[in-house]
């Protein structure tokens, strides 16, 4: 459960986000619309304690996250390229990455097998440093860590952006099972109207740092939002 | 946890951009880095003796304790423009798993093994030996050495605290020339006073306790504020600055070279490597002033030469040597317009000239070395113009080096590459041979006349130059595409 109170973030005198109260329920896998500047990012980022809010505070799994780093432990996220280690190869990120959640080498392994098809022999095994990777490679490797140690909410930003099809397709498999599991909130943010509503349970819109939709995903929700964005 | 930590910094060493450059260039760095803690270490040794011998009524070590203030307040000085904490590096653990107070005593313990704390210890430590060999008390010296230690990573973590602090740095730089000036006016003795001080370190080694205590509350000091500030939209930010739109207008009158000569003096306006580089036009443009006082070099005219080339030509230099590279962030796109190739090298070739000749105007004050001297700097700008400008741009047909406008210059050898040595020695000792072979041959006057001949025939046949000159651009179009396209 993920709780956002009276949340608000301002640089200088403008307001970027201003979200009173917004509830999202463990297991949910939750998406996060707007037009660039909606404040979609700043919100993942107060989430991940990477910027403090100017009031409120958003409760991750009863820790407050600009109180206590627990939530550390049980937080998977990949924001953009930025936060990957450039000077290390995939396979080094991957073992770096599970060696802080708890996993040992064979486990790392072992995890990554399952990613074999969506890897599409292209991250690892390559010799390569990830900051020579391309951006979809480097996105693929990023979201793929940020799901390791069975963490019990995965943050993705923009997780479509840069890649091909074949792989957001993969990526979308990926994303619905990992949801299927009660366990794993997923919290996703998205310009591609499809993709979210394909695999989010419930849908946020942004406009201007407000909440001003909050739909559980039907079949109408797709032409709901198109209409909405088409102005 | 720390073992990570170092392992990260062991790969994030050899595995950077400037370790793979080429080998030429690291061995240059090696070579450069060598040299430095030789130097400090000849003086470490040898420095007990000097003083000795030139003074040899006073205690060698006194006297070094009388010049500790000037050497701790230009250290930090130094420090206060080249040192920064590199916190960028740590954005990627943000996310991780690692608690944020563990990252930030990381970059702190790292900033204590820089560069900057370990190369005056070069000099202290042998100093220290020197000492103890030559009789002085064992346990004072160790004291004198750990204060010497402690207050170098005192001075570390200060300049931390005081970095975006100009009002900090303008009291630094009071104390040292307010320093100076009341000791060379025997005013008062301030360095002495607290040389003093040091001497009774040395006393009372015990003392240098104090100094530990001063490093642990530096260090808690930096530890608070920056716990305060690793987030985001603190300092880890990057910082977008306002877009400053100055009026270029004036460029205009260059006709059809104007839009290229505008984008480029935005280019030397916007970036951080290429502004730090304009301060080194004023250095060169000072260059003489290291020469011409001297007595010395009075009688060894060839020496004007170089200092006539170097002082009117930094700019040419300086931005010359990496042409096209300045533009290979967006060369591809540059490439795709519709414009000659040879307005573009003929927009660097005004810039260069123009700054050849405003800098040669900004030396005229040089005339009070003697009119030979300015004589000789004319010449010297009109060969800077009618062969260096040319030697220069051909020289960039070579360049295969990417460069990142947004690193500072200072120590910055990205976009380096063989070229840009090779392609020195000519434009600066090449006239210096011609003019010093014809001034031993026949007289002054001559090798004058011949130096700006050779300049006037340059400029006379600037349009076939440029001709070949953009031929050999058009043919290593593509292989400069690729190179421009290769992070380094």
């Amino acid at each position: 459960m993920i709780v956002t109170k009276q949340l608000s973030k301002k640089y200088g005198k403008t307001e970027v986000l201003h979200i009173d109260s917004l509830e999202i329920p463990t297991g949910q896998s939750f998406g996060l619309v707007g037009n660039n500047g909606a404040g979609k990012t700043t919100y993942f980022n107060i989430l991940l304690d990477l910027v403090r809010p100017t009031t409120g505070s958003i409760i991750n799994h009863d820790i407050q996250v600009n109180l206590s780093e627990e939530w550390k432990t049980y937080t998977g996220s990949f924001i953009d390229e930025s936060f990957l280690i450039g000077y290390l190869t995939p396979e080094e990120y991957f073992e770096f990455v599970g060696d802080l959640r708890g996993m040992n080498k064979a486990d790392v392994a072992k995890y990554l097998q399952q990613f074999d098809e969506f890897f599409n022999g292209e991250i690892t095994g390559k010799k390569k440093y990830l900051r020579d990777l391309s951006k979809g490679n480097q996105k693929k490797a990023g979201i793929v860590a940020a799901m390791m140690g069975n963490p019990k909410l995965v943050i993705l930003d923009e997780p479509f952006a840069n890649l091909d099809p074949t792989t957001q397709i993969r990526l979308k498999t990926i994303i619905k099972e990992l949801a299927e599991n009660k366990e794993v909130t997923v919290l996703i943010s998205s310009h591609d109207l499809t993709h979210v509503t394909e695999v989010c349970e419930r849908i946020v819109v942004l406009d201007k740092g407000n909440v001003v939709k909050d739909i559980q995903t039907s079949a109408e929700t797709l032409k709901e939002l198109e209409s909405y964005f088409s102005v | 946890m720390i073992s990570h930590f170092l392992k990260l910094e062991w790969k994030q060493y050899f595995r950077s951009a400037n370790w793979q450059k080429s080998i030429f260039l690291n061995i240059l760095l090696v070579l450069f880095a060598l040299y430095f803690m030789l130097s400090f270490l000849a003086i470490g040794i040898g420095g007990f003796f000097i003083l000795k011998e030139q003074f040899p009524d006073q205690d060698p070590l006194v006297l070094v304790n009388s010049f500790l203030l000037f050497a701790i307040v230009g250290d930090l000085i130094f420090r206060y423009i080249m040192q920064k904490l590199p916190v960028m590096n740590i954005k990627p653990l943000l996310t991780l798993n690692i608690p944020r107070n563990k990252i930030v005593h990381f970059i702190l313990v790292k900033s204590s093994f820089s560069f900057f704390n370990i190369m005056s210890l070069f000099f202290y430590i042998p100093f220290s030996v020197v000492l103890m060999k030559e009789g002085y008390e064992i346990t004072g010296v160790l004291g004198w050495l750990a204060t010497m230690i402690l207050l170098i990573q005192s001075a570390n973590f200060l300049n931390f605290l005081i970095n975006k602090n100009n009002i900090a740095f303008a009291g630094l730089i009071t104390i040292l020339l307010g320093g100076y000036l009341v000791q060379h006016f025997d005013l008062f003795n301030v360095a002495g006073l607290v040389g003093e001080g040091f001497d009774f370190i040395y006393q009372n080694p015990i003392t240098a306790v104090a100094f530990l205590g001063l490093l642990i509350v530096l260090y808690f000091l930096n530890y608070k504020q920056l716990r305060n500030e690793v987030y985001l939209d603190a300092l880890i930010s990057e910082k977008t600055k306002e877009a400053n739109a100055s009026d270029l207008s004036f460029a205009d009158k260059l006709g059809d070279l104007a839009p290229f000569i505008k984008n480029d003096l935005r280019l030397i306006w916007r970036n951080k490597r290429t502004k730090s580089s304009t301060w080194m036009i004023l250095m060169g443009l000072g260059y003489g002033l290291f020469f011409y006082p001297q007595p010395i070099y009075k009688d060894m005219v060839f020496m004007y030469v170089l200092v006539g080339i170097f002082s009117t030509g930094t700019f040419l230099i300086n931005f010359g040597q990496f042409i096209p590279a300045w533009d290979s962030g967006y060369y591809k796109m540059l490439m795709s317009q519709n414009f000659k190739y040879h307005r573009y090298l003929e927009s660097k070739f005004t810039m260069m000239t123009i700054s050849v000749v405003a800098l040669f105007v900004l030396g005229i004050p040089y005339v009070y070395f003697g009119w030979k001297v300015l004589a000789v700097h004319f010449a010297a700008m009109i060969y800077n113009i009618g062969v260096n400008t040319h030697v220069i741009l051909f020289g960039g047909t070579f360049n295969r080096k990417k460069i990142n406008l947004d690193e500072k210059a200072a120590f910055n050898l990205q976009g380096t590459g063989a070229v840009q040595w090779l392609i020195g020695l000519p434009l600066m000792f090449l006239p210096m041979g011609i003019f010093a072979l014809v001034d031993w041959l026949v007289s002054f006057e001559i090798a004058v006349l011949v130096l700006a001949t050779l300049g006037f025939i340059g400029i006379a046949f600037h349009q076939k130059i440029m001709a070949l000159i953009t031929k050999k651009y058009i043919t290593n179009k593509y292989v400069m595409i690729h190179a421009f396209n290769q992070e380094n």
